[in-house]
């Protein structure tokens, strides 16, 4: 299959290494990647801080660089959520049906990372080899905007070596919420201790998950208290084999 | 019309007011093990039923039509009221509420009112007004006698006191009610309470309400409760006065059935709510003799106008969204400022209250979506919150700083270009801030972040940039 990898700005620039695992597992899988280079962001930070007039142009760039795509992978499910969720109702607000139409058109060939492995391409096990012990953080847009349910933890189940402790409260957020963690940091703060409470309490080496952002924070909180404990994208653990990886 | 929400309008900023309840070591406890307890009782009632979110569609299109045709409700409410011994009147705002409420108990001679708990008379500061006319105020819903002997505010829209804990109701009571001893045990407290209350009960003829429910092809009013306090209130004196806001209203009895079924559930995690009172105008030699309703307003029509966000007011105030709210649990409800805490104050006040006065609050959410979830009548709540925003935005409220770098990065993210260069001219910029990797002592907006977390700084080389130099080696 041919997959179009919307890597998300965030990726981009931040965290590249998901973007590269991803495409490894991809191609390690059977299947062609491609990457776009026009395409940008999916005006999820804007959306939600409430500047729409710019988010629009940004859905419309997406929407165009995206347009012939047979499938497209995005590793972020609050990008997908942004997209699922607001997409439609931009588009019908703009009174332009020809856009909601391409919207439609475009929405249903868009997969979260783990959807995509587990609802299109139907493998859990990817050939992974993780020799660390990993507990699994669940991202409020992937729980409660894409209904993953348990897509990421039984792709992580599949992985050789890997030793799984569940995350006690795993759907609390952990306070990220984009710019909600640079307008409210002292309750931002606070939810993020109280997560890596729960990630300390799992005794785990590495917390995972399937988006970025709220691994950045978290992250960013477990090194800041020298905790010795890190966070990955699940990408980077299941493009880890026993010849290497990112481990 | 001056629209007041509780003490809203002169309350700080909810990131300032935040900073300081974070802090607060007894309170953070209190709130854990308390919203820990309700959400494990309701996720336990609600899982055991099975037609859950067919109930929740029920009552989002229940409170939707009535919405829409509000005025036809209230007028038919109006004339089956009455015609059951009622009399109705009609508030514009909290003061003309006010006005008539100490009007009445003026008229007929009474110095003191007992209450049932209703987050409609502090949203009006009812109490206020009352003791300035020189009418003695008594709550009786024990969480409402705690935060009224503790000079306190509400913090949640349920359990008012839910931010105290034993010992300090101890403390309250030992000094406001004079008592030389007193354990801190919850039937040593219930105790103390009931006969501290019974007396006011037996000896005040005048009582006060609000309302979970106003029926209008029956003219009838629903309070439902579980202390049993409420009932005394509503039933022990000669006179009872009832304020509901106008969204309060149903079609008929039989929605009860929908509404009865998710309040309960969702507010206590009680399959059926222990008191359940029903009443109909006046019954001669039965309870009240003299019943008012006033109809509150107080800018509730100002919200149906917004056709994005009118489904806050089809909220039924069970408090599911605090208790399930990440951000609720780590304040509690004084940072909201109001009478509305949590996820729905952060959309009701400001749109009450108009924007003005209360411009942080659609940001006080991370926008997880939890309370949308446990929204027994399905208001999504997140979606609100973003189109608050909007409107904020719109009206250029925004600091600078923001609408800069908003500005900013879209024009970034315009074309993968752009992207790129923005890119490269951050990597560029960051070298004074970059130790080890990390990025320390931001400035602006971005020091919130790196006060409290580690920033990793932007790596070598971009996605993009590793893309295209692999596609390079492969050509």
């Amino acid at each position: 299959m041919r997959i179009s990898l919307f890597v998300t700005c965030y990726n981009d620039l931040l965290f590249p290494e998901t973007g590269k695992a991803v495409v490894r597992v991809l191609e390690r899988l059977g299947h062609e990647v491609d990457f776009p280079s026009r395409q940008t962001c999916c005006g999820q930070m804007h959306y939600n801080t409430g500047y729409h007039h710019d988010a629009f142009p940004m859905m419309l760039h997406f929407l165009e660089v995206f347009r012939d795509a047979e499938t497209i992978c995005a590793p972020s499910a609050s990008c997908v959520a942004m997209m699922r969720d607001h997409y439609p109702k931009m588009a019908d607000e703009s009174g332009d049906a020809a856009l909601r139409r391409a919207v439609d058109a475009l929405l249903p060939r868009v997969f979260e990372f783990t959807e995509l492995l587990t609802d299109k391409l139907e493998v859990t096990d990817v050939g992974a080899f993780f020799p660390h012990s990993v507990t699994l953080h669940s991202s409020c847009h992937s729980i409660r905007s894409l209904n993953i349910g348990d897509k990421p933890w039984r792709l992580l189940q599949a992985v050789r070596g890997i030793r799984l402790v569940e995350l006690p409260s795993r759907d609390q957020c952990c306070g990220f919420g984009g710019t909600f963690a640079i307008k409210n940091p002292d309750v931002s703060a606070a939810m993020v201790s109280e997560k890596i409470r729960y990630v300390l309490d799992t005794q785990a080496e590495i917390c995972a998950g399937v988006d970025n952002s709220c691994l950045m924070h978290i992250g960013g909180a477990l090194s800041r208290q020298r905790t010795g404990v890190r966070c990955m994208h699940i990408a980077e653990i299941l493009d880890s084999t026993d010849r290497g990886g990112a481990a | 019309m001056s629209v007041r929400v509780g003490k809203a309008a002169g309350a700080p900023a909810f990131p300032s007011a935040a900073r300081k309840l974070v802090q607060n070591s007894q309170l953070r406890q209190n709130l854990r093990r308390a919203t820990d307890t309700i959400r494990g009782k309701r996720n336990k009632v609600v899982q055991e039923m099975p037609d859950w979110q067919e109930l929740r569609d029920a009552a989002h299109a229940i409170k939707e039509h009535t919405v829409r045709h509000l005025d036809f409700y209230l007028e038919r409410f109006e004339a089956n009221c009455a015609r059951a011994g009622g009399h109705v009147h009609w508030a514009r705002d909290a003061d003309e509420a006010n006005a008539i409420i100490v009007g009445i108990f003026k008229d007929h001679g009474y110095s003191e009112v007992i209450k049932v708990k209703t987050m409609t008379s502090d949203e009006t500061q009812l109490n206020a007004a009352l003791l300035a006319a020189g009418i003695r105020p008594h709550e009786t819903d024990l969480a409402e006698v705690i935060v009224q002997l503790g000079d306190d505010e509400p913090s949640h829209v349920v359990c008012p006191s839910l931010h105290r804990n034993r010992s300090e109701v101890r403390q309250i009571f030992l000094e406001k009610m004079n008592l030389s001893e007193l354990s801190e045990a919850p039937e040593d407290l219930a105790a103390a309470s009931r006969s501290y209350l019974r007396e006011k009960f037996l000896r005040i003829g005048a009582g006060f309400s609000g309302a979970n429910f106003a029926i209008a092809d029956t003219g009838s009013v629903c309070v439902v409760e579980s202390e049993g306090n409420g009932r005394m209130c509503l039933t022990l004196p000669n006179l009872l006065v009832t304020m509901l806001g106008v969204e309060k209203l149903i079609p008929s009895f039989d929605d009860l059935e929908v509404f009865l079924q998710l309040l309960p559930r969702s507010a206590t995690g009680e399959r059926m709510n222990p008191y359940n009172s029903i009443w109909t105008g006046v019954a001669p030699g039965d309870g009240p003799q003299e019943f008012h309703v006033v109809l509150l307003d107080n800018n509730r029509t100002g919200v149906m106008a917004d056709a994005e966000a009118r489904q806050t007011l089809d909220c039924i105030r069970c408090g599911a969204c605090l208790n399930s709210c990440p951000v609720f649990r780590q304040t509690g409800g004084h940072a909201y400022g109001s009478s509305y805490s949590g996820p729905i104050g952060a959309i009701l006040t400001p749109q009450l209250q108009s924007l003005e006065h209360s411009r942080s609050l659609p940001y006080a959410s991370s926008l997880c979506g939890a309370c949308y979830e446990v929204c027994p009548v399905k208001i999504n709540i997140p979606e609100i919150l973003i189109h608050l925003r909007a409107k904020l935005v719109e009206d250029g409220y925004p600091p600078l700083a923001e609408r800069a770098g908003m500005k900013a990065a879209a024009v970034a993210f315009a074309d993968g270009e752009r992207l790129a260069a923005a890119h490269k001219l951050a990597r560029l910029c960051q070298w004074p801030f970059e130790h080890d990797g990390q990025l320390e002592n931001l400035p602006g907006m971005l020091g919130g972040w790196t006060a409290f977390r580690d920033l990793p700084a932007l790596p070598r080389q971009s996605f993009r940039e590793w893309w295209a130099e692999r596609q390079g080696g492969r050509a």
